[in-house]
């Protein structure tokens, strides 16, 4: 692997509030190279979209960034002004949300929001502007886009609706894109459609996706490696194949086989006990412990070091690597 | 075969959706109505779990509530072991599990409260104290729970709270909607397992509704399909997910991403699901259907054998097994 | 000492200590309230027994003025009544008055607000299109009328007497639009929400749902509008007060005080409408402060 294109090393955010500061990241670390899909995967509250925003410094108040860098094609962008930080989240990072209504302007037409959005990064003259943006509707499966071109968002169904905003995300040819629970608002039957599109384009367009989630089922179709999160760290990461098939950390494992099979028959879903703690009462040592089968004393003492076996690493000092 | 505890007739659902009257009249507009639920029949048997999947506006969650008397009807009729539902549901016979564990408690009572009102309905004066605490235990909470919020709990204690107010008053059907969709899979996990434990001790009848095929898969005994407002197909699990009839069945199947046997690169479904306000004619599927042909644009298929739709009779009567 | 703990420990609390501008004014409100609840203890004179009052004493200036007698702390008027214990007992009738008909309001237009949003249709329509019509008039309009109404019901004879009555009725039936309206919105979106349909399932009837379910979820913007609204009575009170259809001067409210005390004005007796002046519009600007930092504190969405 060369120069990876997105490193991000021992990341921390933490909410100032009245009862003190509560870590909601800490030490959170990976990179991506060029053109891959990375799916962060965790239940909620596990820091995985507060981990996508503090890429693209979007991190509500009372939150801030308190350790580590985030280094983006070979610069800190983690200690970037604000303005700097806009130019590059409009032309290098693309970003979906998992609501397309929030990222569409509901007094534009879907043809002036595209142009606006491809003349402010890219040297283009109005003509040429429409034009790619006709095309980039095309790319994304609109049909008849030059007539669509006029259409106000709310003209549109949810999963048009998640097109138009991942045309929006590729309108300046970013490297990046960071994809936050793209599908969620969709309905099954659409939410394949959107899958597919996002790894098509992810390929034609050479960039890199984010693509964070907290279904199992859309990071196995579209990642190719996955970081799994749990309590505000990465526990493990590696191949999507190899996470899913033999997973390492015992939180991944109790995390697959809780999840219900389409195609086979079990009585009982392994079920991991109790719930992630709470972003102020997580325990000293790895939070996992309290839940965890294989927990021992010595577990609870320090945050366990991510164990690295070929590709994949994981948090836990307990399991041997597979 | 067991009997039918609550039997469902031609049932319909319509929801006004209309302009005011005097907008209508300015733009000259007729009333419009949602098409939630279009005459669909189906029984539940006593004892079994019957599972229904759609995806929005497929009308699973009105017909549900239907079944427990919390809406009413448009047309046709629904009968609680031959009685009025209504009634049934006075006798507190009937209950229901709600999707979001954090509007389906009042935040300003204490649990305690909550799962002991059913008791107090009743009339089961006793010790409502006691019974509470050994219904707490039953879902796996502790009797000293019986004092806090509901805002001290996470989303799957407050679901083990609304479940254990369901079956407080001893009720013999449970319509559980998308009982674990606000919550996380590993919550989940331990929802649906508590679920199919008290289902069997307890000798309950749940009509179990979600959008997941593969929480439907785990749950259900028999699952009915519906797409639109109309229930497309009906089969027992095994069944369906071995052989699936009908073509929205069968792409619902495929699209599910599978983290245990993920798939690339498949054609998905084409389209998306229609307004119920104005759903196409004929067979409502037809527009999204590989196999659609003319008589399925203008005839609306019925359910047959336990599949709606008239690809599958041209072609089926002569391979299939009759019944299903 | 449950409950107490978690008053203490409550965000509401914290956001309290957090704005000098509500301590400052919840300080005011209290201290008045505490002179208007323990006015016949504390204050000097007791103004209404005409015994203890000498038209000697009348005119006397504030007591840092020259000619000041140092028994009138604030000046005396024109019957020789101390200014000081007139305001204590004074905001006593306007607290009183304020009290009385929020708290009538409330009670009309939370119970009618909640039947209207539970039940919908023509009840609703019923109600919201008379909240409707009354909103075209200013409450100071709606106060006057029924005041006058009542005053021509009753008779001036059977009036004397029953002035406080008549200014609650009066005050209280021209401010329930704003409660009806509100616990309305709020039962709308709640009636719609699935513990209301639990309750329903377990067979509780429409009225135990409304109150024991619905109410106490929907009282929380009402606390915030009857803040405000008694800061808004405070005020319709004194002026109905000053526009002489309130209470007598022989029972006289912070607004009457004001009102007798004008005819002194130009004549430079200044302090005889001056404090009482001072105090009622401290008293309502404190009570409107509170309001607004509790409507602050409570939206979650400024949280």
């Amino acid at each position: 692997m060369s120069e990876p294109l997105l490193e991000v090393d021992r990341l921390g955010v933490e909410f100032v509030t009245r009862h003190g500061d509560l870590r909601a990241l800490d030490g959170v670390s990976f990179s991506m190279a060029q053109g891959e899909i990375l799916g962060l995967v965790g239940e909620s509250g596990a820091g995985k979209s507060l981990t996508g925003r503090a890429i693209i410094g979007l991190i509500d108040q009372p939150g801030r960034i308190c350790g580590g860098t985030i280094t983006f094609e070979g610069r800190r962008i983690d200690n970037l002004r604000s303005a700097d930080l806009r130019k590059l989240r409009g032309k290098r990072i693309g970003t979906i949300f998992q609501d397309p209504l929030t990222s569409l302007d509901p007094l534009q037409r879907i043809g002036d929001q595209l142009v606006e959005t491809i003349r402010a990064h890219l040297p283009l003259n109005a003509a040429q502007a429409r034009e790619k943006a006709i095309a980039l509707l095309g790319e994304v499966g609109l049909p008849a886009a030059a007539d669509r071109m006029r259409a106000w968002p709310h003209e549109f169904s949810g999963g048009m609706r998640q097109r138009v905003v991942i045309a929006l995300a590729l309108a300046c040819d970013p490297s990046l894109l960071i994809a936050d629970e793209p599908t969620t608002a969709l309905d099954v039957s659409v939410q394949a459609q959107i899958i597919a599109l996002l790894r098509r384009l992810a390929r034609a367009h050479n960039a890199s996706v984010l693509l964070v989630t907290h279904d199992m089922g859309v990071i196995a179709e579209a990642a190719d490696r996955v970081a799994v999160m749990y309590a505000g760290r990465v526990v493990e990461i590696g191949p999507v194949a190899d996470v899913i098939a033999r997973p390492w950390h015992p939180y991944s494992r109790g995390l697959m086989g809780s999840i219900p099979s389409l195609r086979e028959e079990v009585d009982r879903l392994t079920q991991i006990p109790g719930a992630m703690p709470r972003i102020g009462a997580r325990p000293e040592g790895c939070a996992y412990a309290p839940r965890c089968p294989k927990a021992e004393p010595r577990c609870r003492m320090a945050a366990p070091p991510m164990i690295e076996a070929g590709p994949r690493a994981a948090a836990c000092i307990v399991e041997p690597a597979p | 075969m067991s009997r039918a505890i609550l039997s469902v007739q031609n049932a319909r659902r319509l929801f006004d959706v209309s302009k005011p009257w005097l907008e209508r009249r300015l733009s000259g507009e007729g009333r419009r109505y949602v098409h939630a639920v279009e005459e669909i029949s189906l029984d539940i048997l006593a004892g079994e779990t019957l599972g229904l999947v759609g995806e929005s506006g497929s009308g699973k969650s009105t017909l549900g509530r239907m079944t427990v008397g919390l809406l009413a009807p448009t047309a046709g009729h629904i009968a609680f072991e031959g009685g009025e539902v209504a009634e049934a549901a006075r006798a507190g016979r009937l209950q229901m599990i709600f999707q979001d564990p954090f509007a389906s408690l009042n935040p300003r009572w204490k649990v305690v409260d909550i799962v002991g009102e059913p008791l107090l309905a009743r009339g089961g004066g006793g010790d409502v104290k006691q019974r509470v605490a050994e219904l707490l235990t039953l879902v796996g909470l502790s009797p000293v729970d019986g004092e806090k919020y509901p805002h001290e709990f996470s989303g799957g204690q407050r679901q083990r709270i609304a479940i254990a107010r369901a079956i407080a008053g001893e009720p013999d059907f449970i319509v559980a909607d998308e009982p674990t969709s606000a919550l996380d899979v590993s919550v989940q996990a331990q929802i649906l397992n508590l679920l199919r434990d008290l289902q069997r001790r307890l000798g309950l009848t749940m009509l179990f509704i979600t959008h997941n095929l593969a929480v439907i898969r785990h749950m259900a005994d028999r699952v009915g399909v519906m797409y639109l407002g109309r229930l497309v197909e009906i089969a027992p699990t095994r069944e369906l997910f071995a052989a699936p009839r009908h073509p929205y069945t069968r792409m619902l199947i495929e699209a599910i991403p599978d983290p245990h046997a993920p798939k690339r690169d498949r054609a998905p479904i084409s389209g998306e699901i229609p307004s119920p306000i104005d759903p196409p004619p004929g067979c409502a599927f037809h527009p999204r259907c590989p196999l659609a042909f003319d008589r399925c644009r203008r005839e609306l298929p019925k359910l047959i054998g336990g599949v709606a739709c008239h690809a599958v009779d041209e072609v089926e009567p002569r391979t299939a097994s009759p019944g299903g | 000492m449950n409950r107490l703990r978690r008053i203490l420990g409550s965000d509401l609390l914290w956001s309290f200590t957090r704005s000098p501008g509500a301590m400052i004014a919840a300080t005011v409100a209290f201290g008045l309230c505490l002179c208007a609840l323990f006015a016949p203890l504390i204050a000097p004179q007791n103004p209404f027994d005409l015994a203890s009052l000498d038209l000697m004493d009348a005119r006397d200036p504030p007591v840092w003025l020259s000619g000041g007698d140092h028994r009138f702390l604030l000046g005396s008027d024109s019957q020789g009544r101390d200014i000081l214990s007139a305001i204590f007992f004074g905001a006593r009738i306007s607290i009183g008055v304020s009290l009385a008909s929020v708290a009538l309001a409330l009670v009309i237009g939370v119970s009618l607000g909640l039947v209207a949003g539970y039940f919908g249709g023509r009840v609703e329509a019923i109600v919201m299109r008379a909240a409707d019509v009354q909103l075209t008039f200013p409450a100071i309009l709606t106060a006057l009328l029924i005041n006058g109404a009542a005053r021509a019901v009753l008779g001036p004879g059977r009036v004397a007497g029953s002035e406080f009555w008549v200014l609650v009725i009066s005050i209280g039936l021209s401010f329930w639009v704003q409660y009806a309206r509100t616990v309305r919105a709020s039962t709308l979106v709640e009636r719609h929400k699935d513990y209301v349909a639990a309750a329903r399932l377990i067979g509780a009837s429409a009225p135990r749902i409304m109150f024991t379910h619905v109410l106490p979820n929907v009282l929380g913007p009402v606390l915030v509008i009857a803040t405000i609204n008694l800061a808004l009575a405070i005020i319709t009170e004194a002026t109905l007060s000053f526009l002489g259809v309130g209470l007598p001067p022989s029972q006289p409210s912070l607004g009457t005080l004001v009102r007798t005390g004008n005819d002194y004005l130009m004549s430079g007796e200044w302090w005889i409408v001056f404090f009482p002046g001072v105090a009622l519009a401290a008293l309502a600007l404190s009570v409107n402060i509170i309001g607004d930092w509790l409507r602050d504190a409570l939206n979650p969405r400024l949280r």
